[in-house]
């Protein structure tokens, strides 16, 4: 009943913010006025709020980096951003909304896989740019026929690669013969990434004692962990979101579980470690896209910057990765001197050896990026860089 | 062996919270003879009650169980007066009207307390980390079977504050008063009895046990938003059906037999059939005992 409800406002508000699809047809419009339009739509509140939120400090430092340095040719970024709630639906109706009222000229976002893969059909049809910067599912990059999409693009590694990475690191540098899973059933990329981290571990001669799966919304996992531990498993692989794994771990410390959980760049969030999750995994690693205590030159200078704009607080990857989002899509505008939806396309396929924050970008013939992993180790709360895999 | 009873230890804990919950709407049932749909977001209430109150307590009790005490009678108390105050205004005026309209009022006020509670200014869309209220420690039983110092916890609050519950309906005026005015609300008032008051009392009653139960959730499960109190609100409903509604030691049982229940059905079967069971076990009760395991009309009805 209360979702039919949802539903139904859902589309009033579509119809009320005039954002329905078939109305636009004029892509680039924005490059005629005296500002360069982008998107970004982002969960700025709900489960995965911390996501959206330094994805958008990110962009937000990049945006005012560029205005402050007189735009681009003379013309003004103009962010416009929109909440996803962390809900499928409302990644959709973001994505309506910016490409047919706000004519942006190109896209940012999402953060979880599942909603940029739900979003990507309308930048599709509506052939606008979207570059995602932390969606790490193989297929996001995909469309429904398994061919290229034209429009898709992201600066992040992708599952399969990440799953070797931590497979390949509870093999060989924690020595663990036998692993369990436990995935959120519901997330696509928790399922692609557990896929990945099984196929490699049975690969390089590992046992999968157990696998269990979760919903994400779901608080109590205490009897999905309860069958693990009757396996004694050396290690947990658990590739979900940061809400949910800071509550698995907490459970698992209540039951007697004291091995080391391991996870994916879905953790990265200050929120991982708050209250009794933060005991609960001391010791833990997990896969990320940058280190902040990665000590390069660019590194260190985008920490400072980031940290003199929002009062000391310390960007995470999705931050970092934002921010490379936006700089790489004003380069291409500065470049080619165009800002229609077109021109960044062809920009965002040709991007090669961009210098990011989060590492050296080349946007390959999938539209992904191809870079090292870092894997980093809770150590009192806060993520300590362990090494680099490099792909 | 030991797996199962670890998965019946994880049940019952659970179950716990499910039965404070769903006192509160039987007894609710019991005076009024209405569902009280909102009980699901007053318990979400609670829960953020326990949040705030946490940062104030604790500096004046320091840490450990004073604090853990204050901030749940701070939850209780402060949804018991959510509570008298939704019955005062929304429900009262719409006494005389008939049920079906106080059933709707009551899924208005849930809605309004859900998306209230979203705004920026109030709580927020956004989880929030319930602060740790007791260290946490985990005891080894007999072949390998973990209890943690917060099951431990669930369990002693939510069994005292069935046992103080049983002695306030059973032993007390007002609970003498409760009882008549579950019989035959007409005759209670012809006999001297103020219905208004007992009416405000039991809401008190059952909104505060829904307080206590969330501050239980929360340090279970110490994640908190304004939609948290959905699910369990359907599922300590649902207890209360399997029970008896209407009847406390029903709603004790139903609460009991739905956590566990849902656990063993995690465990054993899959988690994604977890609702599907509890809501499927509804309409199970519905089809072959449509008054509930206890249910026997009118019997011990408060």
């Amino acid at each position: 009943m209360r979702y039919r409800l949802l539903a139904l406002t859902a589309a009033v508000a579509c119809v009320a913010l005039g954002g329905c699809p078939g109305k636009n047809d004029k892509p680039g419009t924005a490059a005629e006025g005296n500002t360069i339009k982008i998107g970004h739509y982002a969960s700025l509140s709900g489960k995965e709020a911390t996501f959206g939120q330094q994805v958008d400090n990110g962009v937000k430092l990049a945006v005012d980096e560029i205005n402050n340095g007189g735009g681009i040719g003379g013309k003004k970024v103009e962010l416009i951003t929109e909440d996803t709630q962390s809900q499928t639906q409302g990644a959709q109706n973001a994505v309506e909304k910016l490409i047919g009222k706000d004519e942006v000229s190109a896209l940012i976002g999402e953060v979880a896989s599942g909603r940029t893969m739900a979003a990507a059909p309308i930048a599709m049809r509506e052939k606008t740019p979207m570059l995602t910067p932390a969606s790490t599912r193989e297929d996001v990059t995909k469309d429904e026929n398994g061919n290229v999409a034209a429009y898709i693009f992201r600066i992040c590694f992708i599952d399969p690669f990440q799953g070797t990475v931590m497979a390949k690191f509870a093999f060989e540098s924690l020595n663990a013969k036998s692993v369990a899973v436990l995935k959120d059933n519901a997330n696509p990329y928790s399922v692609g990434l557990a896929k990945a981290f099984v196929e490699k571990f049975k690969a390089l001669g590992g046992t999968i004692v157990e696998e269990q799966d979760y919903e994400g919304g779901q608080n109590d996992f205490k009897a999905q962990l309860t069958a693990i531990k009757g396996k004694n498993p050396q290690a947990i692989f658990v590739p979900g979101y940061y809400t949910e794994v800071s509550l698995i771990a907490t459970q698992a410390r209540q039951l007697g579980l004291t091995v080391p959980l391991l996870g994916g760049d879905g953790w990265d969030s200050p929120s991982l470690t708050q209250g009794q999750a933060k005991a609960a995994l001391e010791g833990c690693y997990f896969s990320n896209h940058y280190s902040e205590q990665d000590t390069s030159a660019t590194v260190q200078d985008f920490i400072k910057r980031y940290k003199a704009k929002y009062n000391g607080e310390s960007p995470g990857a999705m931050s970092a990765l934002g921010y490379d989002a936006m700089m790489i899509i004003a380069k291409i505008i500065k470049d080619s001197g165009k800002s229609d939806r077109e021109t960044i396309r062809a920009g965002l396929a040709a991007l090669k050896n961009y210098k990011g924050v989060t590492g050296n970008i080349t946007i390959d013939e999938h539209h992904n990026a191809t870079k090292p992993a870092v894997v980093l180790q809770i150590k009192d709360g806060k993520f300590a860089y362990h090494s680099t895999v490099n792909p | 062996m030991s797996e199962f009873l670890q998965q019946v230890i994880n049940g019952l804990s659970l179950g716990a919270i499910y039965a404070l919950i769903a006192l509160g709407y039987t007894m609710i049932y019991g005076v009024l003879r209405f569902i009280n749909f909102a009980h699901g977001d007053v318990f979400m209430v609670g829960a953020y009650i326990g949040f705030y109150a946490f940062p104030k307590l604790q500096p004046l009790l320091g840490d450990g169980y004073g604090t853990a005490v204050a901030v749940l009678l701070a939850a209780m108390i402060g949804c018991g007066l959510l509570g008298v105050t939704i019955e005062r205004l929304a429900y009262r005026p719409l006494r005389s009207r008939p049920k079906l309209t106080v059933l709707i009022t009551a899924i208005g006020i849930s809605l309004f307390l859900e998306y209230t509670g979203q705004l920026p200014v109030v709580f927020g869309a956004d989880y929030k980390t319930f602060p740790t209220l007791i260290p946490e420690t985990t005891y080894t039983l007999f072949g390998g079977v973990s209890i943690g110092s917060t099951q431990i916890l669930v369990f002693v609050v939510a069994l005292a504050l069935m046992a103080a519950l049983r002695v306030v309906v059973l032993r007390t005026k007002i609970g003498t008063a409760m009882r008549a005015v579950s019989m035959n609300m007409n005759a209670a008032s012809l006999m001297g009895i103020n219905i208004n008051k007992v009416i405000s009392f039991t809401f008190f009653l059952g909104s505060s046990l829904a307080g206590a139960g969330a501050v239980l959730y929360a340090i279970s499960y110490p994640k908190i938003n304004p939609l948290m109190g959905i699910l369990p609100g359907l599922k300590a409903f649902v207890a209360a059906v399997l029970g008896g509604i209407g009847n406390i030691a029903g709603a004790t049982l139903g609460g009991f037999l739905i956590g566990t229940a849902e656990t063993m059905t995690a465990g054993y079967i899959s988690p994604s059939y977890r609702d599907a069971i509890v809501f499927g076990i509804l309409i199970l009760i519905l089809i072959l005992k449509p008054s509930g395991l206890l249910g026997k009309g009118g019997a011990e009805k408060v």
